[in-house]
């Protein structure tokens, strides 16, 4: 197989296709991350929203129906997460991890109940399925989130929670509710990342779906220093790694095959590189994580 | 322990949880107290949790009092054990005495170097250890996985396993600790971990380079001025959280199986926060709730069986809901039982 098969049509578009799951979540972590709070628990809400949307798309056959269930779940569950990390002011990193957990364990707990097994919900039908809409989806919220942070008010309040809070504070605007809000949405959007998964990628909710993609989209976050459409590209990047390691699999290059596993860590180690600050300073939020 | 109470709160809400699927809560806690203590048997395979637990408690507890935040106990224990996996297969005639001392001290520099790498980024970088740790774990379970099924796996068996290692490498003609529980995993690296638990509250207590790493997590500008390098406590403190993790991939891999079986910690480093947690990072603490999470981890595998709902991914739901119990305690604490300080 030669090396310019990979840069085809048909590769662009499965790049694009897997890394919808991924813009969402980050879109979502760059929301709570820019507010101040600390975001590990995003693989958590995706499955949360992998889960719930596959039950309730299939429950009312529609997976816009599952979608929007998916979102409310999401934000049901973040909105948990703030309890204990803004009124209780628990741990932020302590908080998201226990979450990731309490997901990972919620789940087959409840789909033993619902379908007496712990392993994948039915399938939905092939016509109820979304065909590419969560793609367009996914784009407007990347522009949604981008104007939303520099063109609002609110956008504002969020960007000056995670930099400067006393400020806020002066303004007479609670930096509390601010987070509240923000985490609330990062639930519901990373939810939808989760969804898209599940009622866009393929068609039922299989255990542990995500398969790290929650890290991941915390990589992208940084990679993308914290902005929405730097975000954006990294989620693309990193879908394209994901779609090429598909079609490597079994592919010769050089006379060898290269491992499956070694584009795997691709991800995960430009991350470090990045944080070890080889390509220029990127600056988390100044707030971030403190409370 | 401080934070009995949180961890009652998050049993509790756990096991209430099983009357929305028709369980009995009395019933589930039951079978779960029988299936961790039942027999010598269960005791044993709740001890060889405990221990794995313990070390990486202390894994986490150690960061934590260097004012640090290791998530990455997963992928440093998992990088020992390969590590003693891949030494032990390319060097299968060492004689006996030698070869102990040899793997164990490849087990402990190869969680020691996994885990001084984000020590290091974080005091020359200032990059986010949780992050790094994080993604190194990710790195580690490629790393992993690939040599387990390219590399070195088990010609004898379909399952993702590595080779046996050689039973000169395998503490097991020693272990006087297994005799006590027949036919379980328990093994004599429990003692070990006791030990170090030991060890850490001594460090902790009676030693100058303990305060200052405990003065560095406190403070970081108040131990500058005092003249101790926070630096120099940000990579010990990373380097002992490695060292401690490799303990747990030892427990497996010399204690036990003598291979490395792909999945054979059930997030040992998760678990680990919350032992930490709950201790508030007391090493001696650590033993206790090490034990109390081991044996919650061994008691939920029964639930398979006995009942009709409930599985065993039911021990997830309760360590989380302890992590909040205890998240939830410590909100109490701050709320009623100290002053205002007005910072609220």
């Amino acid at each position: 197989m030669e090396l310019t098969n990979f840069l085809s049509f048909s590769f662009l578009i499965s790049a694009l296709r897997v890394s919808v799951p991924l813009v969402f979540a980050a879109q979502a972590g760059l929301l709570s991350e820019r507010s101040g709070v600390v975001q590990i628990a995003l693989e958590g809400f995706m499955l949360v929203g992998a889960f719930s949307g596959a039950v309730f798309g299939f429950h009312f056959n529609s997976a816009l129906v599952g979608f929007l269930f998916a979102f409310l779940f999401g934000s049901a569950f973040s909105l948990l997460f703030s309890l204990f990390t803004i009124k209780f002011k628990s741990d932020q990193i302590v908080i998201g991890t226990a979450f990731n957990l309490l997901i990972a364990g919620l789940i087959p707990f409840i789909s033993k109940y619902l379908y007496n097994s712990t392993g994948s919900t039915p399938s939905l039908p092939m016509e109820v399925r979304f065909i590419f809409e969560p793609l367009i989806f996914s784009v407007v919220m990347v522009i949604l989130v981008h104007f939303g942070l520099t063109r609002w008010r609110s956008g504002y309040w969020i960007q000056f929670a995670g930099e400067h809070p006393e400020t806020l504070l002066s303004a007479g605007v609670s930096v509390d509710k601010v987070r509240w809000v923000s985490l609330f949405l990062c639930g519901g959007i990373a939810s939808l990342g989760g969804a898209s998964l599940s009622l866009f990628l393929s068609s039922n909710y299989s255990p542990l779906m995500t398969g790290g993609r929650g890290f991941i989209a915390l990589s992208a976050v940084i990679l993308g220093k914290w902005k929405p459409v730097p975000t954006y590209l990294a989620c693309l990047l990193f879908g394209a790694l994901d779609a090429l390691q598909i079609r490597l699999q079994g592919v010769e290059v050089l006379g060898s095959k290269i491992p499956v596993q070694w584009i795997q860590i691709l991800p995960y180690l430009l991350t470090i590189i990045i944080l070890a600050g080889l390509f220029g300073k990127s600056r988390a939020p100044t707030f971030l994580g403190k409370k | 322990m401080k934070s009995s109470l949180g961890f009652l709160i998050g049993l509790t809400c756990a096991l209430l949880l099983t009357l929305i699927v028709g369980e009995n809560p009395f019933h589930v806690f039951g079978i779960i107290i029988k299936s961790s203590f039942g027999s010598s048997y269960d005791l044993g395979l709740t001890l060889f949790y405990t221990t794995s637990l313990i070390f990486t408690g202390l894994s986490v507890s150690i960061a934590f009092k260097g004012g640090l935040f290791n998530i990455g106990a997963e992928g440093q224990l998992s990088m020992a054990a390969l590590g003693m996996v891949i030494f032990a297969n390319t060097f299968p005639h060492i004689p006996e005495p030698f070869s102990y001392l040899c793997i164990f001290i490849v087990g402990s520099s190869v969680g020691i170097l996994w885990g001084i790498v984000p020590g290091l980024l974080k005091a020359f970088r200032e990059s986010h250890e949780v992050i790094v740790t994080m993604m190194m774990n990710f790195i580690a379970a490629g790393i992993t996985s690939y040599f387990i099924v390219n590399v070195i796996p088990n010609p004898q068996s379909q399952n993702p396993e590595s080779i046996v290692i050689g039973n000169s490498y395998r503490f097991n003609q020693y272990d006087f600790v297994n005799k006590f529980f027949p036919d379980s995993p328990a093994n004599v690296f429990l003692l070990l971990a006791i030990l170090s638990a030991f060890t850490l509250h001594f460090f902790y207590k009676k030693t100058a380079l303990g305060y200052e790493l405990q003065m560095a997590g406190e403070n970081n500008l108040a131990s500058e001025r005092a003249g101790i390098s926070s630096k120099k406590m940000m990579i010990l403190a990373m380097a002992m959280a490695g060292l401690f993790a490799s303990g747990s991939g030892m427990n497996e891999v010399l204690g036990f199986s003598g291979q490395y079986k792909m999945g054979f910690s059930p997030e040992f480093g998760f678990i680990g926060i919350a032992v930490a947690l709950m201790s508030n990072n007391n090493p001696l603490g650590i033993i206790l709730s090490a034990f109390l999470m081991g044996s919650l981890h061994k008691g939920s595998s029964d639930l398979d069986f006995e009942t009709n709902t409930i599985t065993r991914d039911f021990s997830k739901i309760l360590q989380a809901m302890i992590i909040l119990g205890v998240g939830f305690q410590y909100f109490l604490n701050k709320k009623f039982f100290r002053r205002h300080d007005g910072t609220n």
